[in-house]
């Protein structure tokens, strides 16, 4: 499946679901698909996304977090899979797409390329729920779950524009949708 | 050395103090030899959600997820993890104007016995500087005043704040 599908299979069965998307492509493609208050589009610190996520997922245990994270960002910030492993609660879940390179700069190859598991090293981090999805139904079977899906999709980007959205209207936005009645 | 209030202010216990005063109420961490009984202080804390982390990044990472959660985070760490923190800071921080508290033994300063150490504890306050964090390193005597203080600049400012406390300040009282 392309990356642009896999977005589309998240967001259309998100429900009300907070969701993190990774700086770069990810993010421009869930923007495209359907933007929504409840989305995060990361602008900038490659490899936390799912950082963020697990941060947002520990604040409110009764919201479900998802995170749309690539592999090379993954790759970037390994611990982040221990860390997942012991603290993350069942509203958290972690998708990576796996494109099998940095499809945001040119496409050169990561190690998941040339055989590296993310799914396997999640589980070897002692993630209890860790599993490979390749098809759209797959996917979407696995949004219920929590832990951690590696979706493999092609390399290759979606024809869609910039986000055109400040940062602050991002996280503005975000927040009143995840906290409305927050007082600071 | 006697007498002075100074002597009797247990510098963990003022830190703890400060954080509770400012409501922190999430931390992430990545040890240090100076924060340990701090570290310990948090986790008997029911009010502190703590995460210790494999990389200070990572906890800049969940901090600001905290943050956007309605928590009052804290990051607590060694200046050489100040380093690994430098983009987070900014193009997490800084562009999404999300405050954060960074509570930073420092290392590397007057009495120094590990020479890995020195170098990046002479740029520490540099680097600061450059990123335009307001540090404050108070005594022991002043740090719970001083941790309240840094968080409500950090809240107002909608930006990170450091405190910076040496190795003077672990050795009292």
């Amino acid at each position: 499946m392309k990356r642009i599908e896999a977005v589309k299979v998240v967001v259309e069965n998100a429900k009300d679901a907070f969701l993190v998307s990774n700086i770069g492509f990810p993010s421009r493609e869930l923007y495209f698909v359907r933007d929504r208050p409840q989305n995060f589009y990361m602008l900038g610190s490659m490899g936390l996304a799912s950082s963020i996520g697990l941060g947002l997922s520990l604040s409110r245990r009764d919201r479900k977090v998802v995170v749309l994270d690539g592999d090379g960002s993954v790759l970037m910030n390994l611990g982040t899979l221990t860390t997942i492993a012991h603290h993350a609660q069942d509203n958290y879940l972690l998708i990576i797409l796996d494109n099998c390179c940095y499809g945001s700069t040119g496409s050169q190859p990561t190690c998941t390329h040339l055989g590296t598991d993310l799914a396997a090293m999640a589980v070897a981090a002692g993630v209890r729920s860790a599993k490979t999805v390749y098809l759209p139904d797959e996917l979407k079977a696995a949004l219920q779950g929590h832990g951690v899906v590696v979706a493999r999709v092609e390399p290759g980007n979606a024809d869609v524009p910039i986000i055109d959205l400040l940062p602050e209207e991002i996280i503005g936005r975000f927040m009143r949708s995840f906290a409305p009645e927050r007082s600071s | 050395m006697s007498g002075s209030a100074e002597d009797t202010v247990d510098p963990s216990q003022a830190v703890y103090c400060g954080l509770k005063r400012a409501k922190v109420d999430f931390a992430a961490s990545v040890p240090c030899v100076n924060l340990q009984r701090l570290l310990n202080m948090i986790d008997f804390d029911p009010g502190i959600a703590h995460v210790p982390v494999a990389r200070e990044e990572e906890g800049v990472g969940l901090c600001a997820g905290a943050w956007m959660g309605g928590k009052r985070p804290a990051l607590l760490m060694q200046n050489s993890g100040l380093g690994n923190c430098i983009n987070a800071l900014a193009s997490l921080d800084f562009l999404y104007q999300i405050p954060l508290l960074m509570i930073i033994s420092h290392r590397g300063s007057a009495g120094e016995k590990i020479i890995g150490q020195v170098p990046m504890g002479r740029l520490t306050p540099r680097i600061l500087q450059a990123m335009d964090i307001p540090a404050f390193s108070p005594a022991a005597a002043e740090a719970e005043d001083a941790i309240f203080s840094a968080w409500e600049l950090s809240l107002e400012s909608r930006r990170p704040v450091a405190v910076l406390l040496d190795l003077k300040f672990w050795r009292s009282p």
